[in-house]
This record gives C-alpha cells, structure tokens and sequence, in this order.
C-alpha cells in the first residue's frame, strides 16, 4: 500500500476548512434570512382574509395556521428540515414552487453572467496587459479612461443605454465587470513588472511577451485569482438592473419582482444562494491560487 | 496631476453650494407643474425643457442633486461611524468578539450588494411617503455599507494594539478607555475619513441603481435616481438630449470623487 502523500492530506484539509466555513455563513446567512421572513409586517396574513364571504371561524382558521404560530427558532429549523428535503418553499406573489422559478430562470442568468464575466476578464486583462508591458502611453491612458468612465455609470444606466441602442443587455455585465479588473489587474501587473528579477530578465534582452508570461504573470497569478472569485459576486449584483431593464428572464429578474411583491421568502431563497455561489467562487480561486503561492514560496 | 485633483475638489464645491442654494438658485420648486409646456424642449424659462408631468427639469436636477449629494456623505459617516465602532472593538478586544465580528463581515461581503440591498429594502413598507423613502434608502445604505470598513478599521486596530506606541502606553499604566480614546482612536483617523470618503461614490452609484429599479426615493422628490428614471421614456421620435443631464452630471461628480480622493483610495 502506497504510504499517503502530505500534500494530499493538506489540500484535503483546505478543502474541508473551506466547505466548513460555506457552510457556516450560509446557516448564518440562513438564519438572518428565516429571521427576516418571521419578522417581516405582514407575515402569515393570507390575502384570503380579505374576502369578505369568509364566516368569521373561516378567517380564524387561517389565522391560526401552524406557520404563523411557530416560534423564531422552530420557523428555523421547520425551514432548515424543508431545505435539506430540497423544498425551497413557494412564492407568494408568483404562486409557484422557488424551485420551478429557479429551474427555469437560472440557466438565462449564468448564461448572461458567463457570457459578462467572460468578455470583461477578455477585454480587461488584454488591456491591462498591454497598458503594462507597452511603451506606448497612450495605449495606457485611453484604457485608463475608459474603464474610469464605466466605472462612473450605475448598472441600470448601461443597462438603458444597450435598451435604447439596441445591443445585447448581456454584454453590459462584462461592462460593469471589465473596469474592476482592468483597473486592479493593470496595478498589479505594473507593479509586478517593475520586479528585479523583470528588470534584469527585460535587461538581458528577452521579448516582451516572454517577460511577460514567464516573469510577471506568474507573480501576479495569485491575487488575479482571488479577482476572479469576487468578479463572480459583481456580475452576480449587475445581473438585477440588467435583467430588469433588457427583460431577461433570470434570477435578477424574478429577484426585483419578489422585491416588489415584497416575496420575502422567495427573495432570501435567491440571495442564499447567489451567496452559496458567490462563496464556492471565492474558495475555487483561493484553493486555484494555493498550488501558485506554494510554487513562489 | 496636482491641477486635476484641485479642478476635481473646485468642481465638487461649486455643485455643492449650487444644490445647497437650490431654493435660491432653482426657477421653480420641483414639483411644481407646467401643464402647458409638458416635454418642452429647453427654453430662457425652462433651461433643460419640461419632463413629460410639466416640471422643470433643471430644477428637479438641482433639488435631485441635493438630495444625494447630502445624503450620500450622511449614510458614508453613517456605515463609517459603524465600522469604527465594530471594527474598533472587535480589533481592540479580539478573541472571540474579533472571530464573530470577522465571521459577520464575511457574510455581509459574500451576500452580492445588491441582492442585499433590495431584500432588505423589500422587508420595509414600500408605499410610504417621499421624505420617508429617502431616509429608508440612505440609511439602509448606512447600515449594511459597514462590512468591508469593519474589516480594514479591525485589522489597524489589531496592528495598533500590538505596536510600540501602544505597548508603552500600557507600559505607563495607561488602559481601558483611556488607552482607547487617546492613542487608537485618534491613529485610526485617517482610515476612517479613507473609508468615508471612498463610500460616498458606491453609495450615490448604488442610489441611482436602486432609483432606476423603482425601490429607491419615491416620486415626487427628485433624486440621481428618480431623475434617471426619465431615460425609460426617451425615444429617437422625441428626441431630447436633455434627458440626458443627470447622467453626464452624475458621471462627472463622480469622476472627481474619484479624482479628489485618489490618496483616500491609495490609503483604504
């Protein structure tokens, strides 16, 4: 028998750290959500008691309902139990299971989230690497202004102006996403290539694009990896303005939808789990960028 | 680069004092309707033309101005005063009041913002009256704009609590409130006014965002937001670029938020 690698045991213990500390946020995050929906004005009042051919037992059997009675820790745990039976409960306003709303909306907003993510990390790393590693400054410059005027205009702003020209609305989450990492991409990748090691690596005569990929990338690989989990929660955010605005029907959607209809329990069921995305985001980049970190060390 | 933060800084002043004079300034209150002139193009009486209801719009835009240039530095103080206060004490007494202080700010930071934003903001009455909308959105923006601050002001106070200066005064018999009032609090200062600053421009983004989405200050008072709102009704027949004044004033106020506070940036 093949003695067990250290390493192996290591990554398992990150991975074991990581899944523990989801899932504490998301109980956490869970129960300020149950919390919300117990305690929102208007909890367990059915639009039935306003119907005005219901006998008076009629309306106090509904008030009486087991829902409304429970206590805020029971509500919990009755919500918890629901949960790992797969049971995301029922929209009030939408009268639907949450999850057939989320069947059917989810794939149109990873598809827009994929699609945003992709052409903002495309265009925003292009240009930060190329405003780093050119000589030419006003290649700099104009990618440095663009992206600071993007980064000026809200969401739904972009969202309307892609409605009134026209174009894809799927496009302007990689807007929202491509000044964050232009920006933040362009200062490390800088700061990077003004290393001895580049400096002496540039000195000796190499070409810019071996500079670049050999010496200054790797550098910056970790901390553009941790970029690529917290982009995941930005176009996550843009999703809603831009959802609303160019009628997508995705989760950002149904989210403004349940916002207005004030559908508590469909809204924190959607934000738990862009959050339980959000995290497995963040943890794949953290645990992308350990191999990376160890490799510098 | 100097001249630019200095034209940023005069620029940010003279819009200031221009909303702030807005009773003086303004032709017209921002309700006050012109049913003749609906969606008149820009005039000597009506500087921007008319919105579709018969308002003024370079009125609405100064008195929209005003309202999120005053209340988004209020919700800033609002989160930065919360930050300090968490943050502080979470890093000034650590152990477990840091873990759970440190836990809560992870899942405030995990929750998208805006996801955030708007389930709360749905668990607030939504019809009620203009002046109370505009204090649930600013102050919701105060209350849940904490997170990432507490985080930056309790690593300081950690790094504070351990270093010499403190270290001597502890050595000096100094504790407690003391301690804390006369050397963290006072060293902790220019991370806040950081925090502070870099805030206002995410929230006055983040009030136009939820403006456009109908969940942020109620009709009739203006704000970015509500005044933005306009561009859903702009069409190539009726063309009206004055439509489009909120905007460029939105993206230049910004610009030299932006601008002004790029140390503030460098430091948070």
């Amino acid at each position: 028998m093949q003695p067990r690698d250290p390493g192996d045991s290591f990554t398992m213990r990150r991975i074991g750290k990581h899944a523990a500390r989801i899932l504490v946020v998301l109980l956490l995050g869970g129960f300020l959500g149950a919390t919300l929906v117990r305690l929102a004005p208007g909890f367990g009042v059915d639009e039935e008691e306003l119907d005005s051919r219901l006998s008076q037992d009629s309306i106090q059997a509904l008030r009486q309902s087991p829902a409304v009675e429970t206590s805020l820790p029971a509500f919990y745990l009755h919500y918890l139990l629901q949960l790992l039976h797969g049971d995301l409960g029922t929209s009030q306003t939408l009268r639907l299971p949450v999850r057939q709303l989320l069947a059917e909306r989810f794939p149109e907003t990873l598809k827009s989230v994929a699609l945003g993510l992709s052409a903002g990390w495309t265009f925003g790393l292009a240009l930060a690497m190329l405003a780093a590693m050119s000589r030419v400054g006003w290649v700099g410059l104009g990618a440095f202004l663009l992206a600071s005027v993007l980064l000026c205009i809200p969401a739904a702003v972009l969202a309307m102006l892609f409605v009134i020209a026209q174009a894809p609305g799927r496009l302007v989450i990689g807007l929202i996403v491509f000044p964050k990492i232009f920006h933040y991409a362009h200062s490390l990748l800088a700061r990077s290539a003004c290393l001895p090691h580049v400096l002496t690596a540039r000195a000796k005569g190499l070409g810019s694009t071996r500079v670049l990929l050999w010496h200054v990338l790797p550098v910056a690989a970790p901390q553009l990896l941790a970029l690529a989990g917290v982009s995941v929660s930005l176009a996550f955010a843009a999703a809603i303005p831009v959802e609303v605005l160019c009628d997508l029907p995705g989760i950002g959607q149904l989210a403004w939808k349940a916002a207005l209809g004030r559908d508590l329990e469909l809204l924190v069921n959607l934000t738990m789990i862009v959050t339980l995305i959000t995290l497995m985001a963040n943890s794949a980049a953290d645990l992308a960028a350990q191999p990376v970190r160890e490799g510098e060390a | 680069m100097k001249w630019i933060r200095v034209a940023a800084i005069v620029f940010l002043v003279a819009i200031s004092s221009a909303c702030l004079l807005a009773d003086f300034v303004a032709p017209a209150t921002y309700e006050q309707q012109f049913r003749d002139v609906p969606d008149a193009a820009p005039s000597n009486h009506h500087l921007l033309g008319t919105d579709d209801l018969g308002r003024d719009r370079f009125s609405r835009l100064l008195y929209g101005t005003r309202v999120s240039l005053l209340l988004a530095p209020a919700a800033a103080l609002l989160s930065s005063l919360l930050a300090a206060l968490i943050g502080g004490a979470a890093g000034f007494i650590g152990g477990w009041l840091e873990a759970c202080v440190m836990a809560a700010t992870d899942l405030f930071l995990s929750l998208p913002w805006l996801f955030l934003l708007i389930t709360v903001r749905a668990f607030l009455p939504l019809n009620v009256s203009p002046i109370a909308s505009v204090t649930i959105t600013f102050a919701l923006l105060g209350c849940l704009g904490w997170a990432a601050a507490a985080r930056v002001v309790c690593a300081d106070a950690r790094a504070l609590c351990a270093s010499d200066i403190v270290l001597l005064a502890r050595a000096t018999g100094c504790s407690g409130l003391r301690l804390l009032c006369r050397h963290i609090v006072p060293n902790l200062k220019p991370v806040l006014y950081a925090q502070f600053w870099i805030s206002i421009p995410v929230f006055i983004l983040t009030e136009a965002n939820l403006g456009m989405l109908g969940l942020g200050v109620a009709e009739p008072l203006p704000s970015w937001g509500s005044l933005l709102r306009e561009l859903e009704s702009f069409s190539a027949l009726s063309l009206q670029p004055c439509q489009f004044a909120p905007l460029v004033l939105l993206v230049v106020t910004v610009s030299c938020f932006h601008l002004a506070m790029q140390k503030q940036e460098l430091l948070a």
